[in-house]
């Protein structure tokens, strides 16, 4: 049997931070006490009507801007009906056949549309099943009903769950740098589905598809998908065939369960919502959308690759951040003639090393400034310390902030230009260690470890390595 | 007392100003008056003087059907679901009116949610024709049309989705007037038919009707769907019709227009021809099937706005014996009255996978083809003219047997809710019910392009002074 290929399209929904709810003018909040930001018409009280909020709609577009989507110049809600306690219209305002954007693209995966919505209010079923069936009772936090979602829907174009797990990642930080939403998986103001099938490699036509929910984080996002994987794998190795439903994710176990066919069952008779007039978004909104977005993660990633040449890992992972790609690009900046991959291995390793038996702050939150990493960065590369010596001057930026020259000045960790001095102390190093001396001659070059450890203990290690090297093995004549 | 129960609105408004009368002298007559209903008009009566403020309508006492949400006081919608539901804010329509200084003199009588034709669909008993107790007030306004008709208040509030102010204004002798789609806010306006369901005023005459309409309109940001009508509306003073002309739609001449009406409807034309107006048919080919799009649209609508009633969160509550679905199931049994369950499953139907197409997609096409031969006839008209209703009004208990012809009622009236344009009913004359009987009241409806008030309460307003129907209930009826 040909090799079982995984398609996999992600269905994304973005808590939009707006100040207050899609349809009225209640404020949002994470982890008030229940029921406190509700009004007549997010409890669709008899008699309300909705009213869209346009800072949501602004966000919508920019979202839809960032996925280098068609924005739409008209664009609809419809009502999609279904009986629920969470849901207090027993319909949520959704789009349906008019979204506000379509045909975008992100890390090289199609998106099929972005659409605005609103949540769903929040249901505690108590008693031990924890579901709507078989609990003795439930209960309804309204906080959350109402608050505005944009959805966003790829096509099938994931071939892994690792790939699946890194393209979401991507989606967050590109959303994040627009500063429309939280974009917290844990706090579910991201929240990630996943449809999962599998075909034979080289196949056109699609399989049979499993949606997966509740994954809340990318970690479980990728052992979902997964073991989902593994899952139509196995049932089609053994002769079976995949059925559609949907699949709960249980976080304990890692484990997949489907939803009681009942809870799915649905017809949602959508229709077009006669309490609201179409969307039309001025020109003026769709510019503004456009105009406003920064550089975003991908684009800066093929910049620092292409323009800084920087490692793929080290681009990929300093674009990620806007925050690490500011400290990254100023340190740059004041480091002239310093290689930017120098700068990225000091940003991506010492110093984050050093920020992690530290305090664990971020680079621009820490007490190193780009110029003192700049400056430090140059005085390695001048030889002027040793790398060794940088490390030490690094765990005291971290520490105390300041400049490195001081530092260096105060410690005495300019290394020895005098190569007279330097030529004294390897001479005496050799003569103390007259085995590696000897192993040295007869060829064994690892030996060497032994003569320029002595010198770096003698010198507190402020001689340049290279120099201690080449001085060892003129001295012993090999 | 009584002679100022016989001041119209705009009389009483005047003396009011003027110092003539005082506010509370005005406001206790009528509540006197809403004391001594006999006909189950009102589901509720002001305790207390509200003569409200300064303004236009200072110290104007009005009737509200109970579909408008009132701050504090009970708003069933006819429904047992909402009877002890008490809103948490007032109607956009209901606060405007107070701002010009009009008072809460009652919440009235209606069908359950709007749906019907008789008021017979009232979960709190049905409302009495005062021409004639043993018939029907019409529907679904039924209170506040036969409260004003009454004497039982000066005017009155109600709502039209597909006739329910016009009809019943036609069956109680007074004015309905149903505006443009728009020009009043439906916010706090328990929901029917969202695309069709528009406020307006129940008066004993058009200048009344000119006055309620000019407080309420107008846009509100809690009702995106309302604009309001530019520059307002001001009291009609013309008095003749030339230069005016006045469509008939030949394919509205159906013969289930009792014999009674269709005199008193073409006299009617004949008073306008005196007036100066011009007379000719024009052609409406859709609006025949304007029943039967309206009977799929609004039903859908209805499915999904009355799904909130589910005994959550406020209203009648029935648990049930299991989970929460069968606590919404004997909840929505025991809540909702027969036509309400009726409408909530057509609209169901009508929506659901596979036949949306076939029944909501076909009527909305429909629709669309209504509106456009309006829009086609106003290239050449000034105004559509119909009977208001194909008959009198009609016995108690004649018609609940057979929805159909309930639903028939609103054979005039439909096609202009479906296209969304303004309408008036204003009484022209008396006619005997067909089978005999004393005189009852015909109505004349008279439908404007849309946003056109002015120009339809200006002929309206022409026609009523040239009709001068002054006759009242107790007088050409026996009750």
């Amino acid at each position: 049997m040909a090799e079982l290929e995984a398609v996999i399209g992600l269905e994304i929904h973005v808590q939009l931070a707006t100040r207050t709810k899609m349809f009225c003018g209640c404020e949002l909040s994470f982890g008030d006490e229940p029921n406190v930001h509700t009004c007549p018409v997010c409890l669709a009280h008899p008699g309300v009507l909705p009213v869209p909020n346009e800072e949501a709609i602004r966000y919508g577009l920019k979202i839809a801007a960032a996925l280098d989507c068609e924005m739409a110049g008209r664009s609809t809600f419809h009502r999609k009906n279904y009986f629920y306690p969470d849901n207090p219209k027993a319909y949520q305002i959704s789009q349906y056949d008019e979204p506000l954007a379509v045909n975008g693209k992100l890390g090289g995966i199609r998106i099929h549309r972005a659409h605005l919505e609103e949540d769903a209010a929040k249901t505690i079923h108590l008693g031990e099943s924890g579901r709507i069936h078989g609990s003795g009772a439930s209960l309804v936090d309204f906080n959350r009903g109402g608050t505005p979602l944009v959805e966003i829907v790829t096509e099938p174009d994931l071939r892994s769950a690792a790939e699946a797990g890194a393209w979401a990642r991507l989606l967050r930080t590109t959303v994040r740098q627009l500063e429309v939403s939280d974009v917290n998986m844990e706090e579910g103001s991201l929240r990630v589905d996943a449809n999962v099938s599998v075909r034979p490699a080289g196949s056109e036509t699609l399989g049979t598809k499993t949606e997966l929910k509740n994954m809340n984080s990318f970690r479980f996002l990728e052992k979902g998908v997964e073991a989902e994987l593994a899952r139509q794998r196995e049932l089609i190795a053994a002769g079976g065939t995949v059925v559609q439903e949907t699949l709960h994710f249980h976080p304990e176990d890692g484990t997949l369960h489907p939803l009681r066919s009942k809870e799915e069952a649905h017809d949602y008779r959508y229709f077009p919502e006669p309490d609201l007039v179409p969307l039309a978004p001025t020109e003026e909104m769709l510019r503004e959308a456009r105009d406003s977005l920064p550089e975003l993660p991908e684009a800066r990633m093929l910049r620092y690759e292409d323009e800084l040449k920087l490692s793929a890992e080290n681009a990929a992972q300093l674009a990620a951040d806007p925050d690490a790609a500011a400290y990254f690009e100023a340190t740059c900046d004041s480091a002239a003639g310093v290689e930017a991959q120098v700068v990225a291995n000091w940003v991506t390793g010492e110093l984050a090393a050093a920020l992690r038996q530290a305090d664990g702050a971020s680079p621009a939150e820490s007490k190193v400034t780009p110029a003192a990493l700049a400056a430090l960065v140059a005085m390695v590369g001048e030889k002027k310390i040793s790398h060794g010596s940088g490390k030490q001057v690094l765990a005291a930026l971290v520490s105390e902030g300041g400049e490195p020259a001081a530092i260096v000045e105060r410690e005495g960790l300019a290394q020895i230009s005098d190569s007279g001095e330097l030529e004294a102390i390897v001479a005496a190093a050799v003569e103390s260690n007259p085995e590696a001396a000897e192993q040295i001659r007869s060829g064994n070059q690892k030996a060497i470890g032994a003569i320029v450890g002595a010198v770096m203990k003698e010198t507190e290690g402020r001689a340049d390595g290279g120099e201690v090297n080449r001085l060892i093995k003129e001295k012993l004549g090999v | 007392m009584s002679e100022l129960l016989e001041l119209t609105v705009a009389e009483a408004a005047a003396k009011i100003a003027s110092g003539e009368i005082s506010r509370d002298e005005y406001f206790d007559a009528w509540r006197g008056a809403a004391a001594g209903d006999e006909l189950n008009g009102y589901l509720w009566r002001a305790e207390e003087n509200g003569a409200g403020g300064e303004g236009a309508l200072a110290g104007i006492p009005v009737a509200v059907k109970d579909l408008f949400c009132t701050e504090g006081v009970q708003t069933t919608a006819g429904s047992r679901i909402l009877e002890e539901h008490r809103p948490l804010y007032t109607a956009t329509a209901v606060r405007r009116l107070g701002e010009v200084g009009a008072g809460l003199l009652g919440k009235t009588n209606m069908d359950e949610f709007a749906m019907g034709s008789s008021n017979e669909n009232s979960a709190y008993g049905p409302v009495r024709n005062p021409w004639d107790r043993e018939r029907v007030p019409g529907g679904s306004s039924g209170g506040s049309a036969a409260v004003v008709a009454a004497g039982l208040a000066p005017c009155a509030i109600g709502t039209d989705t597909g006739g329910s102010i016009r009809q019943p204004a036609s069956l109680c002798g007074i004015v309905g007037l149903k505006p443009t789609y728009g020009a009043i806010s439906r916010y706090g306006m328990i929901a029917f038919a969202s695309s069709l369901d528009q406020c307006g005023p129940l008066t004993r005459d058009v200048t009344d009707a000119a006055l309620l309409l000019d407080a309420m309109q107008g846009r509100d940001p809690c009702d995106s769907t309302s604009v309001g009508i530019e520059g307002g509306v001001e009291a009609p003073s013309r008095q003749d019709l030339s230069g005016l002309r006045f469509a008939v739609p030949a394919e509205l001449a159906h013969d289930a227009i009792e014999p009674g009406v269709r005199a008193v409807f073409e006299a009617t034309l004949k008073r306008i021809e005196e007036l100066g107006g011009e007379i000719a048919e024009a052609p409406l080919p859709h609006a025949e099937h304007g029943i039967s799009a309206y009977y799929v649209i609004a039903p859908a609508e209805a499915s999904s706005n009355l799904a909130r009633y589910d005994g959550v969160r406020y209203g009648m509550r029935v648990e049930g014996e299991g989970d929460v679905i069968e606590m919404y199931e004997s909840t929505r049994a025991a809540g909702f009255g027969d036509e309400v369950k009726r409408r909530i499953m057509l609209g169901t139907y009508a929506l659901s996978s596979g036949y949306y197409d076939a029944y909501y997609g076909r009527a909305q096409k429909v629709r669309t083809k209504i509106a456009e031969d309006f829009a086609a006839a106003f290239d050449s008209f000034d105004f559509v003219v119909t009977p208001t209703s194909p008959s009198v009004a009609f016995g108690l208990g004649e018609k609940t047997a057979d929805p159909l012809a309930m639903y028939m009622n609103d054979f005039f009236t439909v096609p202009m809710s479906l296209a969304g344009i303004p309408a008036i009913s204003i009484p022209a004359g008396l006619a005997e019910p067909e089978g005999g009987g004393p005189q009852l009241p015909v109505g004349f409806q008279i439908a404007a392009p849309a946003f056109a008030e002015q120009r339809l309460l200006d002929a309206a307003y022409a026609l009523e002074q040239a009709i001068g129907f002054d006759a009242r209930p107790g007088e050409g009826g026996d009750g």
